[in-house]
């Protein structure tokens, strides 16, 4: 049994992991970041659209702030989100935009005069500043009310992925590659590490920290259709509810992508819509301006993906092999914009579907894309119930999504939340001390071994392809876009019955080392406890709130659920995780719960919203009439950020812009 | 839905970690509409042979993990339909260069890592106190676009094995280190100057040692732009200076 000390563990190599540990890193911690693939390689790569962040530099940006962006990103999250958490977001995202073009992202940037742009159908032109020529520029975006979201080109992701790799490099931040982390190393109270195995040799480590940090991503393969690399598998997740100690957030909460193509369902970034295109029908006609007759194509990501739905279940979808889908139309924004702003979308659309997005149109249907829910954590990224354990990106539930993400808030997470929650890592890493348990770490590691012998030594049992497909499929069809009760506990029962199976699995193939069916089996039972927490919040969040549908329950719920789902696995041979609620305070809301500003207002509300409102007017009314805007906001609800980013963002000066409108 | 023809799949086989022995074996595979080499070798490992080794991360041609040779070139398995083949026989191999992980994988990423420390391929900024609070730098949108259009490479590693002057010289820096340098050396930011990039390029380990015979360009799945930032980094060593900024 090797072990391997360290300051920092860092469990995934995406943007959020790799930003906690140059954190750590330069804090002159001992960092180390595990990986399944090599970093450049993780799912973070994969995001096209852009990351939001509050520049304000377009001209269809003016005017954009923090306060702007964080209102968007409440009501995005159809209040189920952490106000404070989302406030401390808004606060760094431009900074975290800064930060990446000052290590070497190429942003796209603004050119002065006028340019064409697709708005509505239409053809409008808008004349850029001459003060913004070179700054940082943005494209629309769904569910935002500015121009807001960075870019390069549609390969965002990538190029800052890249980016951020290289300063790790940079740094000498060791990337453990191909391992995968099995177990955490935990005595109830505290984190101290994880058992990790190395996907060549198959040998176990025992890897002990100070801090020890999941950043895996989210949990879409639990799902047939994912817009998700295939290695978004929810084993992050799975191993901190396992320790019966960590609890699990809103796992019910997974968001749909309303334009993933048929039938792979790869992603079609929302730049496509956003940058003007447009969803159509099997007859051509554009459907969305009469559900959505404000927002139309840009409504947030949950409404559109359950329009869409509505729509082919009226029998307009276009009839396909794989069954209904729609159209996205982009021929309408030019054969130039689309090579270069949205050449990712057309290489996919050639490679898998055969076709030139400029001329023809691009069969697509909502898809599963991000996980809302995640390992639950408080403000500063670290679980509330197991010292130690830090998560962060997609596989956290920081909770500044709620139950709805916009798009672009996704990879800005990534970035800004690996910035603070990494300070507070690193800060836990300088105030505690290495506990090093030799028996608890042996214990940990034998308990992972035992279970590797036991698959590879038994002579009767299922196939675990067969398991994992089964989940899936069961995913699917009964815990998508909408849901019903009926199907719902149908899941949860199903999910029971191959959580069980999945104890007695034979594998064909009895390498040690690499061995693939291995690695499956490992994954799958631990993927069913996850799926099951999605399922059974689902069943049981009798309401319908952002990308959580019921259409039993079709309200969104404020009386009885403004709270967060957490889950607890609290016993090993247990077939489902128990379920716990944690109330929302509407009393230390910036904004209480209101009107998302599409389809019927249908809320049931809750008592203290009136309270809180009258409460913030009071709040308001008390301030001295030159009070700041930062000043406003601190009086109605304060919040913390590490020392170096709480400082104001400055922006640039557009006056002359104004005055040359105004002329 | 109408049968789809038999494709056969010629697979190489072989374990670096016990005493093996490489060998072709031959999987067999209903074609299904849209079947790509992705969805077939997953097909095969679930229903055929679990012990099968391949790569795959993103499935759709953007984190460049599951390179192989198809019938003798190097691409991307995930975007290649098995429909484009006319005969229904393909050969899959692990690629070239590097060290065989087992089967159809191979270990890119220790590769790759080593080769961006060796050339430190980040950026080495001219400004060390930027100020994340304040307004950024400007950038001619112009400079911005040509920096990205070179910095999509996604290190799948398809260059490295079609490269010939590679397969010869351990220590070549393929174009894969050639394209990220270039992409440096463009960049108005990074502070690095014709000299620092002569001596890394500037010898048989760099520009001089391509025999310009193209196989990066020619199996870039990412159509990056190889033989003329080769050409134009080596025109400008043999002269001087190498960039103009």
């Amino acid at each position: 049994m090797k072990i391997i000390y360290t300051d920092s563990l860092v469990i995934g190599a995406g943007l959020a992991g790799l930003r906690v540990a140059i954190a750590c890193k330069k804090q002159g911690l001992d960092t180390q970041v595990l990986s399944l693939v090599p970093a450049k390689r993780s799912h973070s790569a994969a995001a096209q659209g852009g990351m939001q962040a509050s520049l304000a530099n377009t001209t269809k940006g003016q005017g954009d702030d923090e306060d702007v962006h964080f209102m968007d990103t409440v009501k995005g999250s159809d209040w189920g989100c952490d106000q404070e958490v989302a406030r401390m977001f808004a606060h760094v995202a431009p900074k975290a935009v800064r930060q990446l073009a000052s290590w070497g992202v190429p942003w796209s940037r603004i050119k002065k005069g006028p340019r064409q742009v697709v708005v509505n159908a239409e053809k409008v032109t808008i004349e850029e500043a001459e003060q913004a020529h070179g700054l940082i520029n943005a494209r629309d975006f769904g569910g935002t009310k500015k121009w807001r979201t960075c870019y390069s080109s549609d390969g965002t992701g990538h190029a800052l992925l890249n980016t951020v790799d290289n300063k790790a490099i940079e740094l000498g931040i060791p990337v453990h590659e191909r391992v995968e982390a099995l177990s955490l190393i935990h005595d109830g109270k505290r984190c101290h590490g994880a058992v990790v195995r190395d996907l060549i040799s198959g040998e176990l480590f025992a890897y002990i920290a100070r801090a020890t940090t999941v950043a895996t991503g989210g949990y879409g393969r639990i799902y047939s259709v994912s817009t998700n690399a295939v290695i978004c598998e929810g084993i992050g997740q799975a191993i901190a509810l396992e320790t019966g100690v960590a609890q699990l957030g809103n796992m019910e909460a997974v968001q749909f992508h309303p334009t993933a193509i048929v039938p792979v369902g790869i992603l079609t970034t929302e730049g496509c819509r956003g940058d003007g295109g447009l969803l159509r029908d099997k007859d051509g006609y554009r459907f969305m301006p009469d559900y959505e007759p404000e927002k139309k194509e840009l409504a947030s990501r949950d409404v559109v993906s359950r329009r869409m739905t509505e729509h082919m279940r009226k029998g307009k979808g276009v009839d396909s092999p794989y069954g209904p889908h729609l159209w996205l139309d982009i021929t309408l924004l030019g054969r130039e914009h689309i090579e270069k702003n949205l050449r990712e979308v057309k290489e996919i659309c050639e490679s898998f579907l055969g076709i030139d997005p400029a001329e023809e149109y691009i069969p697509v249907r909502p898809t599963q894309h991000y996980s809302m829910g995640g390992i639950k954590t408080n403000a500063k990224g670290m679980s509330p119930t197991l010292e130690g354990l830090f998560s962060v990106g997609e596989a956290a539930c920081w909770d500044m999504h709620g139950f709805n993400r916009l798009g672009g808030n996704s990879l800005a997470e990534t970035v800004v939340a690996g910035m603070i929650v990494g300070e507070y890592v690193a800060e836990f890493c300088h105030e505690t001390d290495l506990i090093v348990d030799t028996g608890l770490i042996k214990t940990s590691v034998d308990k992972l071994q035992q279970e590797i012998d036991q698959l590879l030594e038994s002579k009767a049992g299922e196939n675990v392809f067969e398991i994992k497909e089964q989940m899936q499929q069961v995913m699917m069809n009964y815990v998508g876009i909408f849901r019903n009760g009926d199907e719902l506990t149908k899941a949860v029962s199903e999910l029971r019955d191959l959580l069980r199976r999945s104890r007695k699995i034979q594998l064909k193939c009895k390498k040690r080392h690499s061995n693939p069916e291995l690695v499956e089996a490992l994954r799958v039972r631990r993927m069913l406890k996850v799926a099951l927490c999605v399922a059974k919040g689902a069943r049981d969040r009798t309401e319908s709130r952002g990308a959580h549908a019921r259409e039993d329950f079709p309200e969104r719920n404020d009386r009885d659920w403004l709270k967060r789902t957490l889950a607890n696995w609290s016993a090993e041979g247990e077939l489902e995780p128990e379920l716990s609620y944690e109330a929302l305070d509407i009393m230390k809301m910036e904004i209480p719960p209101g009107y998302r500003g599409y389809g019927i207002n249908n809320a049931i509300h809750h008592s203290d919203t009136e309270k809180r409102l009258a409460e913030i007017e009071a709040i308001v009314k008390n301030l001295p009439e030159n009070a700041t805007r930062e000043q406003k906001q601190a009086a109605i609800m304060a919040f913390d950020l590490p020392i170096d980013l709480g400082e104001p963002n400055q922006r640039a000066d557009m006056t002359a812009i104004n005055q040359q409108e105004a002329k | 839905m109408a049968k789809g023809r038999i494709v056969t799949f010629k697979i190489f086989r072989f374990d670096p970690q016990v005493d093996d022995k490489p060998r072709m074996v031959s999987y067999q595979l209903e074609e299904a509409p849209g079947m790509t080499v992705f969805i077939a070798l997953n097909k095969i490992r679930a229903e055929q042979d679990p012990s099968l080794q391949f790569d795959f991360v993103c499935r759709a041609g953007i984190c460049g993990s599951c390179a192989m040779v198809i019938n003798g070139l190097p691409t991307l398995a995930c975007r290649t339909l098995t429909s484009k083949f006319e005969n229904p026989e393909l050969t899959l191999m692990p690629l070239p260069g590097f060290e065989l992980i087992g089967d159809l994988s191979v270990n890119t990423g220790k590769f790759m890592r080593e080769l961006a420390e060796r050339l430190a391929l980040y950026l080495h900024p001219k400004n060390e106190d930027d100020n994340i609070h304040a307004v950024e730098q400007r950038i001619e949108p112009e400079e911005a676009e040509k920096v990205y259009e070179l910095d999509r490479c996604v290190e799948c590693g398809c260059c490295v094995s079609a490269c010939a002057t590679k397969q010869m010289r351990e220590t070549f820096v393929g174009a894969v280190g050639m394209m990220k340098l270039s992409r440096f050396a463009l960049d108005s930011r990074d502070a690095r100057d014709d000299d620092d990039f002569y001596h890394v390029l500037g010898n048989q380990d760099g520009v001089f040692g391509c025999m310009s015979l193209l196989g990066c360009q020619d199996t870039c799945p990412k159509d990056l732009p190889h033989m003329e930032q080769i050409a134009y980094m080596r025109r400008k060593v043999a002269g001087i200076p190498i960039f103009n900024k």
